[in-house]
């Protein structure tokens, strides 16, 4: 029955991890060819990879783990689709509904455990409602603001037999408003067409919200001319290449996409939730702007950041009406204050903020994702990331020109994420390149998973950056405390070429700048994982940075600027 | 079922954009809630208060419709208009949440909470404590030679006005079941 419900659901491709309560479904997946399914080696791992999966396909991704410590082990994964508003449906094994609250062999709570880290969740009783509240998560997940969703099932309602009810259009009262409010729409337009220092600052939402939002984006952006910036979530719904777009901002955005957020008059907010990351000291928050605010989820509305024109709606339904209500009026924009905006623009880009020597015989970060974007951007690329410095430099070097094709930890910030994501972008895109760019850290949280990419020969590309330092937390404890480093170096790393080789993956090392091209096209050209094991500048710091507790016009563009910057009422704040 | 039929989880109409919203005054909100009548559910609601640290005054819940299924959930709540605002939208969230009211901000409403006082005493204090329930119309409805136990209904600000006159008169115990508050008229 579980199996008939994810195939209704379109389901190709199951992440899991067998155990005791979910031999029933095994089972049944065993007697099957519909759904193929990929077995990780271990339950974070599956979540990730469903994260990956879904984001790189717009569709849900799906994971399979049995009770007690399966369950227990996909709450990170969970938390960090929840964060991040990824569609994912986990399927949890129970025990037997007659043993539930008796302390059984791999029992454990599982709908306690994970409701604040869900979207929604559910234990099925009753072997009757089983496809019916499947067929609801799948709603759930990807309706509204999407989310990780968790349906927990007893080991004998796996077993029983029960009726099956068919898909049908959702009668579930959960129905998110997607139409924004005219009224709200028209109040923006009108700022839309006299506003002199305007910019759009888009996130997650607009890639969540479908291709469609995008392609509106990017038609509302050229046709108005105005500035545009993006979150690290939000990367690629406006193309790298685009002449209005001004990079990433937030805590090591890009120069010219803060001081034109802190100083411009009408902000418009597509998608993006004012995360902490992004509007540094709040109460020096781009001071002067009115604030419009496009979002699904009415409690991201208000939540930081009073909107002056809240409007809650999907996406791309809201940009539709935008550009309809726009055009309508007579395509107005005005256009000397917005060229001489532009101007002060073009003077803030001549920073030249990401600029940096390669010299020497190490090779430099920056230098080494510089030439990744050049030998692989002609490609058809999917980049995952892990978290930390490296997923800084990333953001920064990399271009994106389509949505779904990056896939980053952004809220939770879960080192070990980018592995297991990069294996299920593979296998929702199996002719793709699709490279992780890592830190040797994070790498080292999820590494097990390279088992999996041998087993089911998904050819990923680990390009890790190692430092052989926890990088952010040592440019922490040089801006913060003093320069005591304290546990943020790693001893004994592992040789990774051996250690690739012991999974039978290809293993490259690269200390050169003179041999770096070489070893990125032989990674490139590798049919199979490969283990890129980078090494780079140990002590080199990720800039630009807005430092704890400031402004975003008070960013630090280099290792001049950093003495003594933070405040003791800074240094609380993460 | 509000008198301005606001939409759960709206903003743009609501009668809070009447003021100013990053007030930091803390208003005391009724919230009534009506979800769900699933198992859980009421862990949802008390999981969100107490790990976004909103505060809970007082809660009561029972089933209200069961053949549609529906519990209401009465919440007072203590907090900014910004953070009442945000509980509101949060509440919406909850996918077993079917509705969200503001009883304080959408019209006029009516608040009851009932009380139960043990009173232990002899002479004096005891026919006094019996006078003042008369006064505040509380029933008796238990009594020994040595204690009553009232039952008394009421807002909230009356029921914490007799526990005081009480607590002289040898106030001994105190169970009460929270708000619980309908909209006035249609």
């Amino acid at each position: 029955m579980v199996v008939q419900a994810l195939i209704d659901q379109g389901v190709d491709t199951v992440f899991g991890y067998p155990g005791g309560a979910v031999l029933p479904i095994y089972d049944e997946i065993f007697q099957q060819n519909s759904i193929k399914h990929i077995l990780v080696r271990h339950e974070q791992g599956a979540v990730h990879a469903a994260e990956g999966y879904a984001r790189a396909t717009g569709k849900p991704g799906v994971c399979l783990v049995t009770s007690g410590p399966g369950a227990t082990n996909a709450v990170t994964g969970l938390t960090d689709a929840l964060m991040d508003s990824i569609p994912i449906v986990v399927l949890t094994g129970q025990v037997p509904t007659f043993m539930i609250g008796s302390d059984a062999f791999q029992e454990a709570d599982t709908v306690g455990i994970t409701r604040p880290c869900t979207k929604h969740n559910w234990l099925v009783k009753e072997t009757d409602k089983l496809s019916g509240v499947i067929h609801e998560a799948f709603h759930v997940a990807t309706a509204g603001r999407p989310g990780p969703v968790l349906i927990d099932i007893p080991k004998d309602v796996q077993f029983a037999t029960g009726t099956y009810e068919t898909l049908k259009p959702s009668t579930s009262h959960y129905q998110p408003q997607v139409k924004g409010d005219m009224e709200a729409i028209t109040e923006l337009v009108a700022a839309i067409e006299t506003a002199k220092r305007p910019i759009f600052y888009t996130g997650g939402g607009v890639i969540n919200s479908g291709p469609g939002a995008s392609q509106l984006l990017r038609e509302l952006v050229d046709a108005t001319g105005f500035p545009i910036t993006s979150t690290l979530m939000g990367l690629g719904s406006y193309p790298a290449s685009g002449k209005h777009w001004m990079g990433m901002l937030g805590m090591h955005g890009l120069y010219e996409a803060n001081m034109a957020m802190h100083d411009c008059d009408l902000m418009i907010n597509i998608g993006a939730r004012f995360d902490d990351r992004i509007t540094g000291r709040i109460d020096a928050f781009s001071p002067k702007s009115k604030k419009a605010h496009i979002d699904i989820d009415p409690s991201s509305i208000n939540k930081v950041i009073k909107a002056d024109i809240p409007i809650v709606g999907d996406v791309g339904h809201v940009l539709e009406d935008i550009l309809k209500v726009w055009k309508s009026r007579g395509r107005k924009t005005n256009q000397s204050a917005l060229a001489q905006w532009w101007s002060k623009i073009e003077e803030w880009k001549s920073v030249d903020c990401l600029k940096f020597t390669q010299t020497g015989k190490t090779i430099k970060p920056q230098h080494a994702l510089a030439r990744l974007e050049a030998l692989t951007k002609d490609h058809d690329r999917y980049i995952c990331t892990e978290v930390g410095q490296h997923q800084m430099w990333a953001a920064q070097y990399l271009n994106f020109e389509d949505p779904n094709r990056w896939m980053t930890s952004g809220g939770l910030g879960t080192m070990g994420y980018g592995f297991p994501a990069s294996i299920g972008v593979q296998m929702g895109h199996p002719e793709a390149l699709v490279i992780n760019v890592a830190g040797e850290a994070s790498w080292l949280m999820n590494m097990q998973e390279l088992g999996t990419a041998m087993q089911f020969n998904l050819p990923v590309k680990q390009f890790i950056l190692n430092n052989e330092r926890l990088g952010m937390v040592r440019q922490w404890q040089e801006l913060l405390h003093g320069e005591r480093y304290s546990h943020s170096w790693s001893e004994s790393l592992p040789d990774f070429v051996k250690l690739a080789e012991a999974f039978g993956a290809k293993g490259i090392i690269c200390s050169d700048p003179d041999d770096l091209d070489d070893a990125i096209m032989e990674m490139i050209n590798h049919d199979g994982p490969v283990l890129f094991d980078c090494l780079v500048e140990k002590h080199e710091n990720c800039f630009p940075m807005i430092p704890s507790g400031k402004a975003h016009n008070e960013m630090l563009l280099g290792e001049a600027d950093t003495q003594g910057v933070i405040d003791a009422k800074g240094s609380v704040l993460v | 079922m509000s008198a301005l039929k606001i939409k759960k989880g709206a903003t743009s109409h609501s009668a809070y954009n009447l003021r100013p919203t990053f007030s930091d005054v803390e208003e005391r909100h009724t919230l009534a809630v009506l979800v769900e009548n699933e198992p859980g559910v009421l862990a949802r609601v008390i999981g969100l208060f107490s790990g976004r640290g909103y505060n809970i005054e007082s809660l009561t819940v029972a089933e209200v419709d069961h053949t549609g299924h529906l519990s209401r959930i009465t919440i007072v709540t203590l907090g900014t208009p910004q953070v009442i605002e945000q509980i509101k939208a949060q509440l919406g969230r909850i996918v077993s949440v079917h509705e969200v009211h503001d009883l304080t901000v959408e019209g006029p409403s009516v608040e009851r909470e009932l009380a139960m006082f043990k009173v232990t005493g002899q002479g004096d204090k005891r026919v006094e404590a019996l006078r003042l329930a008369d006064i505040f119309r509380a029933n008796v409805v238990d009594s020994t030679l040595e204690s009553f136990v009232f039952e008394i209904t009421g807002a909230p600000d009356k029921i914490d006005a007799f526990a005081d006159l009480m607590r002289p008169l040898g106030l001994a115990e105190v169970a009460r079941t929270g708000v619980a508050a309908l909209p006035r008229g249609d």
